[in-house]
């Protein structure tokens, strides 16, 4: 079975939003029709976005550390939002394990968010349905796309390359070692929804550094340098260039 | 939560409904098993049956004001096998429809065990209905405040104290004969209710102090302090429209003061005193007073839920 999943690295996001534009732009572009952007320059700007970057601090002052936090559907494996649908219009693909809602089935119930923890899925005012990150569906299976953009937007957009896409049921995915091996962890664990998503963990990086590696003993700049010695003993090899 | 009005006056619009059918059916069951001995016309069980009907559609319409898309409302039936809402989009209109029959076979002067039995189906189909009705709330685990049996619990007991205070109102000016026994059933399930209501009040209030979903679990980390500096938008959206209710603590306050007094002592002191008057306008009182009570109530309901998801949106920024 295959389970598609984004990992985050918490590690390498920089919190510049550049999933959030380029996922709105990919998914207001679509077959699915433009999602909601009301007063987008008036004071209280608000619409439907499938993908949040948000940001917390950690620890007490002086002593904190900034976490930018994007924060989108996880496609739970155990997906509450899922059985609660009245009209069956949240579904889970058997085959990718992506929760998708069919916006034609979609009466507008809301139970669905309700049931959603994360709070991942936002109403749209203006066609009546309720949306969600559907992991670019419509672009990861493109045939049109060069394989190597065959990726949800958003991974396509991070500049550091904070999010990883794939298989997490492939134990020799990227993501799946990404998680082994760099202690990858689930939103909320306790409610057992299982999300797919998961995040890399921050993590102190030190490199040891030695004062006389930051220095070259062959610095170019060496040569150049007004040598500081002792007029009376100076020989010629003391003042030398070398 | 914010508590949308439109299911606000469904579940308490049923709620009135099913408690009043099951109230007429009681005298019908009563006055057969021989525990009443009362002169009844027809037109009582037909005019309280239809009275019923008359809540329960206005309930249904109500709850056509939440959907976006009321035009594809028939697709809710299919996810029955999954779904409580689903299970109570079909256990609504199955009640509906043994009602009316229970109504029609009244019209049409069936003998008794006939109407007995589609009164016993119908009150099954109620109590099938109140259980849908709590099991859409009580269902949904990490809404702790609501994943309680205490939830369906209060549903049936508000619906049949409000259906059968209504009852008695109704008694009063159709065939007094049945005031003492709907009156006493009324204020029997009133005084229950007022228990199970302060209970689940009580653990709600306990559940507060110990979340199991915190600011750590929600970002995995485990540090003692966490706070949010912003959360990725400025002008709100859905996400802190609908799982806030926008209120101070105080406005909480006042209205769980206002539903404690208005759904249990006011209704409760006009049925006595309607009840030892024989006033049928006090008993109509109690009931009109009590209804807006469970408004009030069902508001309550709804704002005091602590939805998970308000852990993502606690500062804008
Ligand atoms: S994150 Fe929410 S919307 Fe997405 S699958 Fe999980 S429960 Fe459903
Ligand atoms: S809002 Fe739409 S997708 Fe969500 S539960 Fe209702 S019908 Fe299903």
């Amino acid at each position: 079975m295959t389970q598609l999943a984004l990992v985050i690295d918490l590690n390498v996001c920089v919190g510049c939003h550049a999933c959030v534009t380029s996922c709105k732009q990919w998914n207001t572009s679509g077959d699915a029709g433009p999602l909601p952007d009301d007063n987008p320059y008036g004071a209280n700007p608000t619409g439907v976005f499938f993908n949040r970057v948000q940001t917390y601090e950690v620890g007490k002052f002086p002593n904190t550390e900034t976490i930018h936090f994007p924060k989108s559907c996880l496609h739970c494996e155990d997906a509450p939002c899922v059985p609660v649908c009245p009209t069956g219009a949240s579904y889970k693909r058997k085959e990718d394990g992506i929760v998708l809602v069919d916006y034609d089935k979609c009466i507008g119930c809301k139970y669905c968010s309700w049931a959603c923890p994360y709070g991942a899925r936002e109403f749209d005012e203006h066609d009546k349905v309720m949306k969600k990150c559907t992991l670019c569906v419509d672009r990861i299976y493109d045939q049109n796309l060069p394989e190597t953009e065959r990726k949800p937007a958003c991974v396509m957009a991070c500049p550091p390359g904070a999010r990883l896409f794939g298989d997490i049921h492939d134990p020799d995915s990227e993501v799946s070692s990404a998680i082994r091996e760099q202690g990858g962890f689930a939103l909320m664990p306790e409610l057992g929804t299982q999300p797919s998503n998961h995040y890399l963990p921050r993590h102190k990086r030190k490199i040891p550094i030695h004062e006389d590696e930051l220095v070259r003993v062959d610095s170019p700049l060496a040569k150049e340098e007004k040598k500081d010695y002792d007029e009376g003993s100076a020989s010629l090899e003391d003042s030398a260039s070398w | 939560m914010h508590p949308a009005f439109s299911v606000i006056f469904l579940t308490t619009l049923i709620g009135v409904g099913q408690g009043l059918f099951i109230a007429v059916f009681t005298a019908e069951y009563f006055n057969w098993i021989g525990l009443l001995n009362v002169e009844v016309d027809p037109m009582f069980y037909i005019i309280g049956g239809l009275v019923s009907l008359v809540f329960m559609a206005g309930g249904l319409l109500a709850s056509f004001f939440h959907l976006g898309h009321p035009e594809r409302a028939w697709r809710a039936a299919s996810q029955w096998r999954t779904s409580w809402l689903s299970r109570e989009v079909i256990a609504l209109p199955a009640f509906m429809a043994i009602e009316f029959l229970y109504v029609l076979a009244h019209y049409l002067q069936f003998n008794e065990p006939t109407t007995i039995i589609i009164g016993i189906v119908g009150v099954i189909a109620t109590f099938a209905l109140f259980i849908c009705t709590g099991m859409i709330y009580a269902c949904l685990s990490f809404l702790r405040e609501w994943a309680s049996p205490l939830t369906i619990i209060n549903f049936i007991l508000f619906g049949l104290a409000s259906g059968f205070i209504f009852a008695t109102a109704y008694s009063a000016y159709a065939n007094p004969a049945f005031v003492q026994t709907f009156g006493w059933f009324a204020v029997a399930f009133t005084v229950v209710v007022f228990i199970t209501r302060s209970l689940s009040l009580s653990r709600n209030q306990k559940l507060k102090q110990k979340p199991k979903t915190t600011t750590q679990t929600a970002i995995g980390s485990h540090h003692t302090q966490v706070t949010q500096r912003s959360q990725g938008q400025m002008g709100g959206s859905y996400n802190t429209r609908e799982f806030f209710h926008g209120k101070t603590e105080m406005f909480l306050k006042n209205m769980r003061g206002i539903f404690m007094v208005l759904v249990f002592p006011v209704p409760m002191i006009l049925m006595g005193l309607g009840l030892s008057a024989g006033n049928p306008n006090l008993l109509l009182a109690a009931f009109v007073i009590q209804y807006v009570g469970l408004i009030a109530e069902r508001w309550y309901f709804f704002a005091q839920v602590n939805h998970p998801q308000n852990l993502y949106y606690q500062t804008v920024s």
